[in-house]
């Protein structure tokens, strides 16, 4: 393993046009993902995070949205200002993705096998047989019964959890160094979730791919990930190593997403009859004033909060939170 | 928590509810290619508490929630709300029930109209029920609108301006305008941010401490569902599989597939380590069209023995009011 980052993201910017006025949709983000490894980003909807994957894969939209600053590193590769041909060549071969919506993010007139094929015939100079045979291989990778037959089958007649572990094939065919999934379970089953995070893991353990992985939900990030990054109206506002940030998190934030939600209990009876709650709403990021953008929805906030926008700094080693009263307590 | 009583109210009972859908009508044998959406529901809910129905997608757990409240075709059985039958009713005596049941849809986004004020589509039901003088409507609907935590100068707004919290609470509002013995809630909190469900599930519960309401809350969420529920059917493949409260469900659950379930959550106090320890189910449910002859789960059940592929086991009470469909439990 290297010792280096394998994707490093840095002071990452990104602004959308709106009619309302500009909307700062990531405000100087700062990632890095080791080789094997798996960082976690969590947030509520709209707070970046699958802006976050997009920018990574080269995939904003624009207009209305631009990168404004920043840098993305695949290796010593810069992939923000890369032409769109060189761009295209890294998408599926060095990066994949994975999407929320396995129905809608396959082709529903091409086998599953054709669609894998396809792929890895873009990107490797191989003929029609020989990726018919890699897309075979990788459907069995993925534990689907039967991968012969079923790579002629067409998406419809698959089950949810079939189609997004094709999905998982598609992106793993040309042995990616980083895979992005972007809320891959959010659509399927619990029982068939908890089947494809196995599989995520064991491909991992296999590959030593990369993995981003985006998500709303704590439990995945806590059954999954090695490190977390947590976002709030376009910012990280805590990061840090997932046993570490699940057990001390500094950020009232995090705090509050790993409190409001109910989680399973071994002791049913003692749980309290009311769940902690976040107050308020995600505040729109056309207005975002010069405080912490979380301070209004704050149950620990100070006077400093509403007038000064808190950086990252670590309060443990390895372990970064934004916020004035978690610093307080450092110093 | 009524204590001294003997026997709570029972505000809802269900007996034996088949739901059965399409089929090509074959000449002997009743129906080709029948879909057994709900195949022999049966279950009470007491007034005052919140029932929960837990299960995968394609359980029938929606399909028994609409069946309820009439919006399903009922193939057989009797829903009894209070001492009515109302899988008897029809048309105008239907209509004319439906104040006392109502429900609170999945998606805010879809089940508000678009080009009604938010004041108007709280009071529809009171109009057409017929309910109160226009005055008392005006009074009912605004004090509505404080009661789930809205301001009632929001009365004038349109759907789109509120956000996806607020317009569930619309929905609630909606749902409570005519004082309903019953109100069914579809997966109520799954199609909302985590920091929102909690106001949502908050709310809910302040509201049946205060006007007395009995849920039939339908969830996939066994996190939820455990908080929220006194309750708890699961459900595979149209049938109920174990019921019990939630104390005893949770802490100890006896059907194989309420285990299964209960271990595929993930939850912040695991990590990496422990998951892969944990018993994993493989495959899906099989068809609710061509259905296996012994017990549904068996294909999928990591403790299935001979018997259970060719007997169906049945719903029996095991210990104070937890039930099990299983022959090993």
């Amino acid at each position: 393993m290297t010792a280096g980052p394998l994707l490093s993201v840095t002071d990452l910017v990104v602004d959308f046009k709106t009619r309302a006025g500009n909307a700062r949709v990531l405000d100087h983000i700062s990632l890095d993902v080791k080789e094997g490894e798996i960082l976690g980003i969590v947030g509520e909807s709209g707070c970046g995070k699958s802006m976050t994957a997009l920018s990574i894969m080269g995939l904003v939209p624009n207009p209305p949205g631009k990168i404004t600053s920043g840098s993305i590193k695949l290796g010593d590769q810069e992939l923000v200002d890369m032409d769109i041909e060189a761009l295209r060549k890294i998408r599926g071969k060095e990066i994949g993705m994975i999407f929320q919506e396995p129905m809608t993010s396959l082709n529903p007139v091409f086998t599953v096998g054709e669609q894998i094929a396809e792929s890895v015939r873009l990107h490797e100079n191989v003929g029609a047989k020989a990726a018919h045979a890699r897309a075979v291989e990788m459907l069995k990778a993925v534990e689907i019964p039967e991968p012969e037959a079923r790579a002629h089958a067409y998406p419809h007649q698959l089950s949810g959890g079939m189609r997004q572990r094709v999905m998982i094939a598609m992106a793993l065919s040309c042995r990616p160094r980083v895979l992005i999934a972007d809320e891959p379970t959010t659509a399927l089953d619990t029982t068939v979730q908890a089947q494809i995070f196995d599989l995520l893991q064991n491909l991992q353990d296999e590959t030593g791919t990369a993995i981003v992985l985006i998500t709303h939900d704590m439990g995945a990030i806590a059954e999954l990930a090695d490190t977390v990054a947590v976002m709030y109206a376009g910012k990280i506002v805590e990061k840090g190593k997932v046993d570490r940030v699940l057990s001390h998190p500094d950020h009232p934030y995090t705090k509050g997403l790993i409190a409001c939600v109910p989680h399973l209990s071994a002791n049913p009876a003692a749980i309290s009859e009311r769940l902690m709650e976040i107050p308020g709403v995600v505040p729109a990021l056309t207005d975002l004033g010069t405080g912490c953008a979380f301070a209004p929805r704050c149950s620990e906030v100070i006077t400093k909060c509403r007038t000064d926008s808190p950086r990252l700094f670590e309060t443990q080693p390895e372990h970064k939170a934004a916020c004035w009263v978690a610093q307080k307590e450092m110093t | 928590m009524s204590g001294a009583q003997a026997k709570p109210d029972i505000a809802l009972r269900v007996e034996d509810l088949k739901v059965h859908f399409g089929g090509k009508k074959r000449f002997f044998s009743g129906y080709a290619n029948t879909v057994h959406a709900v195949d022999g529901v049966s279950f009470e809910v007491p007034a005052g508490k919140t029932f929960g129905i837990v299960g995968e997608s394609g359980s029938g757990k929606s399909t028994t929630a609409l069946a309820i409240l009439r919006l399903a075709p009922i193939t057989s059985g009797k829903v009894v709300l209070g001492d009515t039958v109302i899988s008897d009713l029809e048309k105008e005596e239907l209509r004319s029930e439906r104040s006392r049941f109502q429900i609170v849809f999945q998606d805010p986004y879809s089940s508000l109209d678009p080009r009604k004020r938010a004041g108007a589509i709280v009071r529809e039901p009171l109009e057409l029920m017929k309910i109160g003088t226009l005055k008392e409507r005006d009074e009912k609907v605004a004090a509505l609108f404080v009661q789930v935590g809205l301001r009632p100068e929001q009365q004038a707004l349109f759907p789109h301006q509120f956000s996806g919290g607020q317009r569930q609470r619309l929905g609630l509002a909606r749902a409570l305008s005519t004082r309903p013995e019953l109100i069914v809630c579809d997966e109520p909190v799954s199609a909302l941010d985590v920091a929102i469900q909690a106001q949502i599930l908050n709310l809910m519960a302040d509201l049946q401490k205060q006007l007395g309401l009995t849920y039939l809350f339908i969830s996939h969420d066994l996190g939820v569902v455990q908080h929220i529920c006194d309750i708890v059917a699961v459900m595979y493949l149209g049938q109920i599989v174990e019921q019990a409260d939630r104390v005893s469900l949770f802490t100890n659950p006896r059907h194989p597939y309420t285990k299964a379930l209960l271990e595929a959550v993930p939850s912040v106090h695991q990590n990496k380590r422990n998951r892969r320890e944990r018993i994993r189910l493989v495959g899906d449910p099989p068809s609710p069209i061509n259905l296996p002859k012994g017990c549904r789960f068996a294909s999928r059940c990591p403790v299935a023995e001979a018997r259970c592929h060719q007997e169906a086991p049945p719903l029996l009470e095991k210990e104070n009011g937890h039930q099990v469909a299983c022959f090993l439990a």
